[in-house]
């Protein structure tokens, strides 16, 4: 099992993303921005960061890395993919996955320890949880507020495709209290916390994070 | 028009503006005594900046001299004083180097830039070392909490400390936060980075080898920070002098962030042979640094360096302190590998000089020389001033004003009501809304972040090895007697070190003054190096570097003299570590070290009356180094332990408490006879521990051991911190009292 993780020009949290891959059990391999090729891994994460330096908006430049052709097109074909924080706004900008991220409401970076609710614990990277569980991860963004319109709200919600959802006092503003969601089919799932960062009892607020990667070990063997 | 060596020659009688660029009459008729001519423009230039206070360190340099001569044995030492930082072993292969440096004056200036250039500028400190870094932490200090200006200032400061580091990828693990009317006019932003590397991985800034390259890399070199070594860092601020204040340096941290990468990827290639960053003084110091520290001398072609703004003259490109530039010496060899790293990170790289043998540094424009100098008398052999000082005529007064005159409650209803106005007090309050705007978590490393006592970062995955550091300063104690004053700073950094289990190892200072040319203040200042040296030496943490700030004061009033020191410690398994917060009920909390009615520059006296006088705690080295041994050997033991300062023990225990939201019943009788004397004196050389109850004569018995006082006070467990027979203060009441603060006057 051979999970790739991608480092832009300023990605800060993919040495964190692939500790947390090998602590999982899987192998960590590093893929380059500008690099067409996946390497035939099974699954890849999209760290957080501020790649490109968050130039003209958040994960907008980062979209047009080769590296982010081969994803988007792997993506399509079912290839599990996550993104945290600013891989969930490249992620965004890809449109794999629908609406945006703003700044937050309090115009003011956050580092929080934050509690989310999973919702949906079917997802190629959430099958480890149970729906309903609530874990304790780290948060910590300047643009986090997840927006979209009434109508995609809606159908994420109907269909299900809320991963995940803060709990207690909305820490950014984000829509609906939104932290996470998936695609239709469950392989793309875009996080704004940070579970990588949630992995150790040593250095983390809990180990809570470390499901998420456990989970896209039985996704790729099942895929 | 350009101005050649060629032109001062034919013209040695021109007039120069170099008052007006901070040389005094007796500077400048040097710098012609060793050119044999008068300087060029370029020259000028070069010399008023690397002879400003800021970079020649003129006038601290006699005091300076004490870190080296009173140093203490150690072979922890790889790489001392004088470097871009120091370096020194913490076992296994690994090296860590250290630095803490200010940027007050552009802070003040332009609070997010001032403030987010000064983290990138120690950043690249450590990288030119060799080092990855690997954390950071910002000692900051503002006027009044509810000042007009502090609302200005701070939120700005935070923001650019936050914005830098974070988008560095740098985890910010601790830091002050301290408010006092001095540093109205006059906030002081320091910052500190840590970096390791293996021992082989060392670089210092040498250019030797005559046909070896100098490099430059990084960013485009602008207009931005022109003069801002001698005008901004050098001169207080005065409305008369408003033209010289916009010479702040604007920073990209995306631009460093992939310096960074590119830079250990050179030297994990090694094809580096020397290295410097550009900061204060940008191509003029890196350039006479590097030959200076040579063996040879250095040719420059300056009309080569790649510009932001192409109308530029050479003056203007040797002064510049753009950002995010860094000086590599490179064999032609390895050029084209040097150039290929460069490029796969997307860094601008372009040969810009040679090392030669002439023993001159030559800066050529367009074909023609502007500089010829001899690059030691520019980087190293600047004038060197014995200014005056003498104890300030007020100094006994002060001392004098004892607050043993002050009102102290006696009640237990006062005692309590004491301590939630103390907890909630602008400088013992929470400061999460301060540090929640730094990212702690970045590179899965930080280990303790604050608000424990240290930051603690793991250095290897595999052992567990790691590094723990804090920093302290208390410009009241400093005030009130400037020797006691700097080693208290160096106490309790020390202590908040070896409280989280790690053994304290070196020292880097960074010494926040006023105006040298004020007597009293270079009393201050030369006390303060003294007491700093001498505690140094007796605790065997050398020092390894840091950074003089001078003339911290608005008009003719300076700051409270204010040396911050920070101390880094070797933990040897981060596994280990100590945190500070109570852990589970039912355990033994004991106290360590002696309480005295010590209450001179506390708190207390300052929030509770504005009274600053008397005298600081006593320093008292021997029970710290006795305390610092005894807490090495209750690692393993104790489950919390928590260092006694600022608020004393109550303020720690609250602390402690509310940090896992574990109450704690404790009686004071073991503490001091006189409870407000126990609660709130500052004395030194105290921590609290938490031990599970089967071990606490184990804690009893080691701490006689190394002579170190011990008092059970109670066990841990409820929702309150209860003080038997005086009051309990319910756990929610205490917390809405000491988080409240900074959301009500910044949010």
């Amino acid at each position: 099992m051979r999970v790739g993780v991608v480092t832009f020009p300023g990605s800060l949290d993919d040495a964190d993303a692939r500790r947390a891959v090998s602590l999982a059990g899987a192998d960590a391999v590093a893929l380059w921005h500008a690099d067409a090729d996946l390497h035939g891994v099974d699954a890849v994460v999209l760290p957080g960061g501020f790649s490109y330096g968050d130039y003209l908006r958040c994960g907008a430049i980062a979209r047009f890395a080769p590296v982010m052709t081969e994803v988007v097109a792997a993506a399509e074909r079912g290839l599990p993919v996550l993104g945290i924080c600013n891989g969930f706004q490249v992620l965004c900008e890809s449109h794999l996955l629908p609406g945006a991220l703003i700044r937050n409401d309090h115009r003011k970076f956050n580092c929080v320890d934050q509690e989310l609710v999973i919702e949906n614990a079917s997802t190629a990277w959430t099958s480890a949880y149970s729906a309903g569980q609530r874990v304790v991860v780290p948060l910590k963004n300047g643009e986090g507020g997840y927006v979209a319109d009434d109508a995609t709200l809606d159908r994420l919600e109907g269909e299900g495709r809320v991963v995940a959802r803060y709990a207690g006092d909305n820490p950014n503003g984000s829509y609906r209290s939104i932290a996470g969601i998936t695609n239709d089919r469950g392989n793309v799932v875009g996080l704004m916390p940070h579970p990588e960062h949630a992995v150790e009892q040593l250095t983390g607020p809990t180990t809570d994070g470390l499901a998420f990667f456990t989970s896209v070990l039985t996704a790729a063997v099942t895929a | 028009m350009t101005e050649t060596v060629k032109d001062a020659e034919a013209t040695p009688d021109a007039a120069q503006p170099y008052r007006e660029l901070g040389l005094e009459d007796d500077e400048y008729a040097r710098i012609r005594e060793i050119l044999g001519r008068r300087p060029t423009s370029s020259e000028l230039a070069m010399y008023s900046v690397m002879w400003s206070e800021h970079c020649s360190y003129k006038s601290s340099k006699v005091h300076l001299r004490q870190f080296g001569s009173k140093a203490p044995e150690t072979d922890a030492m790889l790489v001392g004083i004088g470097e871009n930082a120091g370096v020194v072993d913490i076992g296994q292969g690994w090296a860590v180097t250290f630095k803490v440096e200010s940027h007050n004056h552009p802070s003040y200036v332009e609070p997010y830039q001032g403030a987010a250039t000064g983290v990138g500028g120690i950043v690249r400190d450590i990288m030119s070392m060799g080092a990855r870094p690997v954390a950071v932490m910002d000692p900051l200090r503002f006027g009044p909490a509810d000042a007009e200006d502090t609302r200005r200032v701070l939120p700005g400061v935070v923001a650019g400390v936050g914005g830098y580091g974070n988008c560095l990828g740098l985890p910010n693990v601790g830091g002050e936060v301290v408010f006092d009317p001095s540093y109205a006019g006059n906030p002081l932003v320091n910052a500190l980075c840590v970096g390791v590397m293996r021992h082989e991985q060392i670089k210092l800034a040498h250019a030797s080898g005559t046909g070896n390259l100098v490099v430059l890399f990084g960013a485009a070199t602008g207009g931005d920070g022109i003069g801002g070594v001698s005008v901004l860092a050098s001169e207080t601020f005065d409305d008369a002098k408003p033209s010289k204040r916009p010479s702040v340096q604007v920073g990209d941290p995306f631009m460093e962030k992939v310096l960074i990468e590119c830079c250990l990827e050179l030297f994990d290639a090694d094809l580096v042979v020397g290295i410097q960053d550009l900061g204060g003084a940008g191509l003029s110091c890196a350039t006479s640094e590097l030959a200076s520290n040579g063996d040879g001398g250095m040719r420059v072609w300056l009309d080569r360096v790649p510009l932001r703004d192409p109308t530029l003259a050479p003056e203007e490109i040797l002064m510049s302190e753009s950002q995010e530039r860094m000086c590599a010496v490179v064999e032609p060899a390895k050029l084209d590998a040097f150039l290929a790293i460069c490029g796969r990170w997307d860094v601008l790289a372009t040969v810009v000089g040679e090392v030669d043998d002439s023993g001159r540094l030559t800066v050529e424009w367009h074909g023609e020389t502007v500089v010829d100098v001899p690059p030691r008398t520019v980087a190293h052999e600047g004038p060197v001033y014995e200014r005056p000082y003498a104890r300030p005529s007020w100094q006994d007064a002060l001392q004098a004003d004892d607050p043993s005159r002050l009102a102290r409650p006696t009640t237990g209803a006062d005692l309590r009501a004491t301590l939630l106005d103390l907890v909630g007090s602008p400088n013992l309050c929470d400061k999460g809304w301060v540090t929640d705007q730094y990212d702690r978590y970045v590179l899965g490393n930080t280990v303790l972040a604050q608000p424990e006592d240290a930051g603690v970062v793991r250095v290897d995955d595999e052992t567990g090895l790691g590094v723990a550091v804090a920093t302290d300063g208390n410009g009241r104690f400093a005030k009130l007697d400037p020797y006691a004053g700097a080693q208290l700073a160096l106490s309790e950094a020390y202590r908040n070190v070896a409280v989280t289990g790690a053994r304290p190892l070196a020292v880097t200072d960074c010494l926040n003054f006023g105006s040298p040319e004020d007597p009293d203040v270079m009393w201050q200042f030369a006390e303060a190096t003294r007491g700093l040296a001498d505690a140094c030496l007796e605790l065997g943490v050398p020092v390894t570097g840091g950074n003089v700030s001078f003339y911290n004061q608005t008009g003719e009033t300076a700051i409270n003299p204010t040396p911050v020191v920070g101390v880094l410690g070797v933990v040897d398994d981060v596994r280990a570590r100590v945190p500070m917060g109570f852990a589970s009920p039912g355990e033994v909390v004991l106290l360590l070290g002696e309480t005295r009615d010590e209450l001179g520059g506390s708190e207390w006296a300052h929030h509770v009356h504005g009274h600053l006088g008397g005298l600081p705690p006593r320093v008292d080295l021997a029970a710290e180094k006795a305390l610092a041994s005894l807490m090495g050997s209750l690692v393993g033991v104790v489950s919390a332990a928590h260092d006694v300062s600022d608020g004393g023990f109550a303020q720690a225990l609250a602390e402690m408490a509310l940090r896992r939201g574990v109450g704690a019943t404790v009686a004071l009788d073991g503490v001091a006879a006189d409870p407000f004397v126990a609660l709130f004196a500052e004395s030194v050389a105290r921590a609290v521990v938490a031990v599970p109850a089967d071990r606490a004569d184990e804690v009893e018995r080691l701490a006689g051991t190394y002579a170190v006082p011990v008092a059970r006070l109670g066990t841990t467990g409820g929702d309150a911190l209860a003080v038997d027979g005086l009051f309990a203060v319910p756990l929610d009441e205490l917390r809405a009292a000491h988080t409240g603060t900074l959301p009500a006057l910044f949010a």
